[in-house]
């Protein structure tokens, strides 16, 4: 699905990625962890295109994606920090998105599922985080691809969404999706995650299931177990 | 008195049976004009029919009428002067004169008058010409509605459209005059009236008059002439609604003033010129009610002008309205109307409150650095003048007009 | 591109900042029209005006619209969407807004002022169109320095210190410059140096329209045929459109190289 060879990425004086290689194969839900500056929202923008390696090669479904942008149709992207343009109705965003990619008719549900029909007429600069964030869910789960990339998809939301987020996230999953998920709450990982990938200094520390985690550091549960790891390394 | 009414009636009746016509035409048993003149008599009348007529050196040297019927064609077939006029009292009228021959030795002229009175040329067409009309030691004559068309590309070798030289008392009206050296050139000649002609597209100037006093100049148009208009070393000149317009270039004026003293300069238009009158050496001259319109320069003055007053002109948006090349200021500016006036007028009493300063920094610094004209308009400009309009240190702090109009001039 | 343009266009088109900026020009047309009853004088002191502001509003304008969208941008850069797709569009969205608002504001208290039946229409006709040039220029710098700076503040400050620059401090140093080598030929140098500033080159243009009778008292030859031919139109024009040309490019190629 995705792989990744020898990825170098510095911003300025700092080197964020060094030498990262990573595969995922096809379907399944995959956990990119790391502290703080470890290089996972690098990571998932190099993926996007977003951010220019300075070194090393990314394919997508196959294809090279340097200095291609037709790849990422085949990628639903949930950005970590909702902020869209204060001047747009949520309606119109979701039409302008729509208008960008393709048309579905997806968006109904979703808008059903979490609540926001009297917030489709209101300025995107008027809503709470939490709408925002929900806004963010509905934009990135209304297309249909192949690959989701979730970055901090919990942010901000309430018990209910929360729960309606990880049906969907399993719903997908159940289509045979391949969705790629960063996030600091370790219940939220270990729930829903196949397989995590640790980064630590811009290096794939450890990739695995959580119980092959759990028994290479020795820790009986998993927040234990990513906690030995950095004391390991940092103490 | 009786008497004496009597013995004019007979006078004018014997000098009218005495005067008859002679017909010159290509059939006519007279079919030149000079075999006409050889054969007239004293104020005879020579009527020359439509036709072409290949003659030169005509010699009119008595006092004769010669009329063009239908502008008969005189063709000198460029072997010299065409006519020339010797006599008091010499009428020409209706000719259409082509072909005067061209000499580096000999101005030839395609009618000259030389050393007489009382002549009158009207009505004629002048075509490839040399000198068109010449006027030598002449007076008391009039040169009225004539055209005269050059094909003059190079100075050295053409002529001038109307000349005179030494001639007094003499009115040039309704001419037109293009394409030649000098439309119209003056020289030692006062008293005269030029007045209602166009001179234009001329070579070097559209007038040009030297060492002529007491003349009047009126109504006139020249328009896109080589370098415009000359006026040097005379006095007691008018120059009076005259329109100089479009005249372009390096060394061109609406009008040069040189040495000029005691003149008026009064409801002028001087448009669309690079410099509209440059002055140099001109004392106590008035110029009023002119209008100066989109001119680069509306007046240049470049010394030793003296007690001049420019009063109730019109300066509409001019590159620069005054350029001065020296700090001393002796003339003086009072109501005129300037279109660059940023001042505001709180009385209403139509006159603005501020005085305006009509000399820009940045025209002396074009005057040193010519290059720098590129430059007009810009803002770094603007803010360099505003600061010498607040504190002249480049420029004379005299020159001001204290009372500068907030409508333009009508009159 | 065009759907980018389309987004960019209408979102500026709601804010608050293009209808100030529609209303200011408004307001410089009435009151410039009301102050001098003349449509030719107005014509002229808005050409004096039109070259220091436009370039004035057009960085200011592009640098914030930069600074604002930001959000919009990544949400765009996440897309299947081409980077300079993105970009241009934007930039295009800014200008066109920017320049719609310039021609509509003068434009409208013109034509009810008699334009179409006055000798001004061709002045003001070249006013509009270097106004165009000055805005597709300037708002191309600002996005060049925005994103060269990921300070905003910083971005500011480069935008500004640009603008006066060209405004102002370059003409003093050009100036300055042929007031020390006046003993050399400069009009070549005068001419090449006009051209290395756009709001030089605007202002040539309009010297073209209402000083060509000052413009032609100079002797240099190549100043003549400058100014003397519709050479100097057509340089110009050519000049003009490479100045809008190369910040684009470098907007193209600096946007592919950029992370977000």
């Amino acid at each position: 699905m995705v792989s990744i060879q020898n990825l170098h990425k510095k911003f300025g004086k700092n080197q964020v990625l060094s030498g990262l290689d990573l595969t995922i194969s096809e379907g399944g839900i995959f956990a990119v962890l790391g502290p703080n500056g470890s290089g996972k929202t690098t990571l998932i923008k190099a993926i996007l295109g977003m951010v220019i390696p300075n070194k090393g090669e990314i394919s997508v479904l196959g294809e090279n994606i340097k200095k291609s942008s037709n790849y990422r149709h085949q990628i639903d992207y949930l950005p970590q920090i909702a902020n869209f343009p204060s001047n747009l109705k949520v309606r119109e965003l979701i039409k302008m998105i729509k208008d960008l990619r393709q048309n579905t008719d997806e968006d109904k549900r979703l808008i059903e599922l979490f609540k926001l029909e009297p917030f489709l007429d209101k300025k995107l600069g008027n809503l709470s985080g939490g709408t925002k964030q929900k806004v963010n869910i509905v934009l990135t789960f209304m297309f249909n691809s192949p690959l989701i990339i979730l970055d901090e998809p919990t942010t901000g939301l309430d018990p209910i969404s929360l729960i309606r987020l990880k049906d969907l996230i399993q719903t997908e999953k159940a289509k045979g999706k391949t969705i790629l998920i960063t996030s600091h709450i370790m219940s939220f990982v270990e729930e829903v995650s196949d397989e995590i990938v640790f980064l630590l200094e811009g290096k794939i520390y450890f990739k695995g299931s959580i119980s092959e985690l759990k028994t290479k550091t020795n820790q009986p549960d998993f927040e234990h177990a990513i906690a030995s790891i950095l004391t390991d390394n940092h103490a | 008195m009786k008497t004496l009414i009597i013995i004019f009636s007979v006078i004018l009746m014997t000098s009218y049976t005495h005067a008859s016509q002679i017909e010159v035409c290509n059939t006519c048993p007279i079919s030149t004009l000079k075999e006409a003149i050889a054969q007239a008599k004293d104020f005879d009348t020579v009527f020359v029919k439509k036709g072409t007529y290949k003659e030169y050196d005509i010699l009119v040297n008595k006092p004769l009428t010669i009329i063009g019927e239908n502008y008969p064609v005189i063709d000198g077939e460029l072997k010299g002067e065409v006519i020339t006029i010797t006599s008091d009292n010499v009428t020409i009228d209706g000719l259409f004169i082509i072909n005067v021959g061209t000499s580096y030795t000999e101005d030839y002229a395609a009618i000259r008058v030389k050393k007489s009175k009382h002549f009158v040329i009207q009505n004629v067409v002048l075509e490839k010409l040399f000198f068109g009309i010449y006027l030598e030691k002449s007076s008391y004559g009039k040169v009225y509605h004539n055209k005269i068309i050059g094909d003059a590309v190079e100075e050295y070798n053409s002529g001038n459209g109307i000349q005179l030289w030494y001639s007094n008392h003499i009115e040039i009206e309704h001419n037109y005059v293009e394409h030649v050296r000098d439309g119209i050139y003056l020289e030692f000649s006062d008293d005269c009236i030029i007045k209602n002609n166009i001179s234009a597209e001329n070579l070097r100037y559209g007038l040009h008059f030297m060492f002529s006093n007491d003349d009047i100049y009126q109504d006139n148009t020249f328009e896109n002439n080589g370098a415009g208009v000359a006026v040097m070393f005379s006095k007691k000149i008018k120059m009076l609604n005259n329109t100089f317009k479009e005249n372009w270039g390096t060394a061109s004026y609406g009008m040069l003033l040189k040495e000029i003293n005691d003149a008026e300069i009064i409801g002028n238009t001087f448009e669309e010129n690079t410099i509209g009158i440059n002055i140099e050496g001109s004392n106590r001259m008035v110029y009023k009610n002119n209008n100066f319109i989109n001119n680069g320069w509306a007046i240049k003055v470049r010394g030793a002008c003296y007690t001049n007053l420019f009063i109730e002109n019109n300066f509409l948006y001019n590159s620069f309205d005054i350029s001065y090349n020296s700090k001393v200021n002796d003339n003086v500016f009072d109501r005129n109307y300037w279109s660059n006036y940023t001042g505001y007028d709180l009385d209403k009493d139509g006159v603005g409150d501020v005085p305006y300063r009509p000399v820009k920094l940045f025209s002396y610094i074009v005057n040193r650095t010519p290059e720098t004209i590129i430059l007009l308009r810009s803002l770094f400009i603007d803010i360099i003048d505003f600061s010498e309009k607040v504190s002249p240190v480049f420029t004379p702090d005299n020159l001001l007009d204290n009372n500068p109009l907030i409508k333009k001039v009508q009159w | 591109m065009l759907k980018i343009l389309k987004y960019s266009f209408f979102d500026l088109m709601r804010s608050r900042w293009s209808y100030v900026y529609f209303a200011f020009y408004l307001l410089l047309g009435i009151v410039l029209l009301f102050l001098n009853n003349d449509l030719s004088k107005a014509v002229i002191t808005l050409m004096n005006v039109i070259i220091v502001l436009v370039p004035l509003i057009g960085t200011i304008f592009g640098v914030m619209y930069y600074y604002n969208s930001k959000e919009f941008t990544e949400l765009l850069l996440a897309q299947p969407l081409k980077r300079s797709s993105i970009f241009l569009g934007q930039y295009l969205g800014v200008a066109l807004s920017l320049s719609m608002s310039l021609i509509l504001g003068l434009g409208i208290p013109f034509v009810f002022y008699g334009l179409f039946k006055s000798t001004a229409i061709w002045d003001f006709s070249l006013l509009l169109i270097t106004g165009t040039f000055l805005t597709l220029i300037f708002t191309a710098l600002a996005f060049n320095i925005a994103l060269s700076n990921e300070n905003k503040i910083k971005g500011f400050g480069y935008a500004i210190l640009l603008w006066l620059f060209l405004a102002i401090i370059y003409d003093g140093i050009f100036l300055m410059t042929l007031i020390l080598f006046e003993d050399y030929p400069l009009d070549k140098l005068s001419l090449v140096g006009t051209m290395l500033n756009p709001i030089d080159l605007s202002r040539t243009l309009i010297l073209l329209k209402l000083d060509i009778s000052a413009l032609l008292g100079y002797t240099g030859a190549v100043f003549k045929q400058f100014f003397g031919t519709n050479f100097g139109l057509i340089v110009s024009f050519i000049m003009l459109t490479v100045w809008v040309i190369l910040p684009v490019l470098r907007i193209v190629f600096k946007s592919m190289k950029k992370d977000f």
